[in-house]
């Protein structure tokens, strides 16, 4: 037995939290298909309910299967624990559960997945939690919206989607540390592979597991990570966690569980509660798709990067948004916070806007038309008339969304056959 | 010692080292973490002595509560202090007095002089951290509540005691 903090990423991409099963030695991580647990006896029972013990208990609140999971991706992070959940949404609201109270507030990247920004500005307010959208290049607009009394939380992606956007994540670290508030990072589109947000500071990361770290397209899920390291009791901010939970006979989360109080809270509160548990199945096949994301990740941006130098050189095609072109406005943050990659996800204009954009998705004969991203298929999307069209063009715009974008994520195919897929469909236009 | 980041052998190893602990600031009230984390202990086959002065007399999970360190009839392995930081100082120099083998500062609690103290003085320290969760990670039965164990193996778990 060792300590994984001294194993590589890819020893801890296959092995962390699947030791053979204890049951039956069995190697590859069981698919527990079940609801509940029996308990040892009355008295074990109670001790499971109040939180004085370890075990299971019913699968909303916890599977062995998905267990496996949380530690893998809490491992991979570098970070104290983590909850997984039905979906990346779901992490999102999962999260947000435990800071926020109904009149609170938090402050969120303007340039983020349209489907976040919806949840966040539109969906949120039924709960009574108001988002600020600022420009986090905007260090004082930041400054300005962290001061208001009411804020719980500073929320970005690493590497935004779909604009091609990279956070200074250290940066806005320090400014919601002086705010006395965390730092939230999507970080989706990077993975683990290719970012470490807590390495730079950040408290808690977000994903839609469903993406990159499953990587196959075959299995939704979300989670929330810890990095254990905020104070939640520096401020009155956080009374989900430093105050007597009534539910729990008045167990006091941080006292009792220090590091690991956000990790357990969003277990025996938040997903005992609000529900949003991630299927045995789809954790099974996440962490399949983990044992390769190393790999997967190299690839991937790889073949973005042959794709976006071919496109930047085409006549039809406007502009590219990859930071891994030279030139590009991130550049020097992707070296700095991806290694110098830049990821497998992002968008160009295409002339003729947004007409030219529908007929550019429908020519495609190798990208499929779909809105996902982080596939070993490579997919194509015209954002304004998808996922982006529940915003106003000046939020679509904002988000990186405009008429004439088209956003790619590249897969693991043959790439001079997606080059010659895009050739194709550029000239069908 | 780094208090930052424990190894596993080095936790491991106290745990193995520990039959009798000392627990500072015991609580009888079954719903505070002292109690629990008590209880836990019992059933992994630890024998916990309770000290508190407020509660001298009493017995706690069937063991009698004692005022002080010093009144404490048998050799203890291990000091597991529940107090805040500031009183983990001269509990910290009573333990060295009675000849313990290790400290062990609850989660939250943490106090670098008294650990200097200790460590020159021959003793183990561990500050900010529970005995039930670490003993619990090490053994591979935590992890319904999603936390990374640290611990990487091929080898076939046991079954929780």
């Amino acid at each position: 037995m060792s300590d994984n903090s001294f194993y590589g990423f890819e020893t801890l991409a296959i092995h962390a939290g699947a030791a053979p099963d204890p049951a039956t030695g069995a190697r590859s991580t069981p698919i527990y298909q079940t609801t509940s647990y029996v308990f040892d006896d009355a008295d074990a029972a109670a001790s499971l309910f109040n939180l004085q013990t370890y075990g299971y208990i019913y699968s909303r609140l916890g599977n062995p299967t998905v267990s496996v999971l949380e530690e893998r991706v809490a491992a991979l992070e570098g970070g104290r624990g983590a909850i997984a959940t039905a979906s990346g949404h779901a992490a999102q609201q999962l999260a947000l559960f435990t800071l926020m109270e109904p009149g609170a507030s938090f402050v969120a990247a303007n340039k983020l997945y349209g489907g976040s920004v919806t949840q966040f500005t539109r969906t949120f307010k039924k709960f009574g939690w108001h988002c600020d959208m600022v420009d986090v290049e905007d260090l004082a607009a930041v400054k300005l919206a962290l001061a208001k009394p009411t804020c719980k939380a500073l929320f970005c992606e690493s590497l935004a989607n779909p604009g091609g956007v990279i956070s200074d994540l250290e940066t806005l670290a320090g400014l919601a540390h002086e705010a006395g508030v965390p730092l939230i990072v999507d970080n989706t589109m990077a993975s683990p592979a290719l970012c470490r947000p807590f390495d730079f500071g950040a408290d808690i990361v977000i994903h839609s597991t469903t993406k990159f770290i499953s990587g196959h397209g075959n299995a939704m899920g979300g989670m929330v990570v810890d990095s254990g390291k905020f104070d939640w009791a520096q401020n009155d901010k956080f009374p989900s966690l430093t105050k007597p939970e009534p539910a729990y006979h008045g167990l006091v989360f941080y006292e009792t569980f220090g590091d690991l109080a956000l990790t357990v809270h969003g277990h025996a509160v938040g997903l005992r509660d609000l529900g949003p548990t991630m299927a045995p199945m789809n954790a099974f096949l996440a962490i399949t798709g983990a044992e390769t994301l190393p790999l997967r990740m190299q690839r991937h941006s790889e073949n973005a990067d042959k794709i976006a130098r071919y496109l930047d050189s085409h006549p039809n095609v406007l502009w590219v948004s990859y930071a891994g072109l030279e030139g590009n406005k991130y550049r020097r943050l992707a070296d700095k916070y991806l290694g110098g990659k830049a990821g497998s996800v992002f968008t160009f204009g295409v002339k003729g806007g947004y007409e030219a954009g529908i007929k550019l998705v429908e020519a495609c004969e190798l990208f499929s038309h779909l809105a996902n991203i982080g596939d070993t298929r490579s997919l194509i999307l015209h954002p304004a008339s998808t996922t982006h069209r529940q915003l106003t063009p000046e939020q679509a715009e904002a988000a990186g969304a405009g008429p004439d974008v088209i956003r790619l994520s590249v897969g693991l195919e043959t790439v001079e056959d997606l080059v010659r897929d895009l050739e194709q469909a550029l000239e069908a236009i | 010692m780094n208090h930052d980041i424990y190894p596993n052998q080095y936790i491991r190893g106290i745990l193995d080292d520990t039959k009798v602990i000392a627990m500072v600031g015991a609580s009888p009230n079954w719903n505070r973490p002292s109690f629990f984390v008590m209880k836990y202990l019992q059933a992994k086959g630890f024998r916990v002595l309770p000290v508190n002065p407020g509660a001298e007399g009493q017995e706690i999970l069937g063991e009698k509560v004692y005022a002080s360190l010093r009144q404490l009839p048998d050799k203890i392995d291990l000091v597991d202090i529940f107090r805040n930081s500031e009183a983990a100082g001269p509990i910290t120099d009573e333990a060295i007095q009675i000849n313990a083998k290790a400290i062990w500062m609850q989660l939250t609690v943490r106090n670098d002089a008294a650990a200097s103290r200790a460590e020159a003085a021959g003793l183990k320290v561990v500050m900010n951290r529970c005995p039930k969760i670490e003993f619990a990670r090490l053994n591979g039965e935590i992890g319904w509540s999603g936390v990374n164990s640290g611990v990487i193996s091929a080898k076939r778990r046991k079954l929780p005691l």
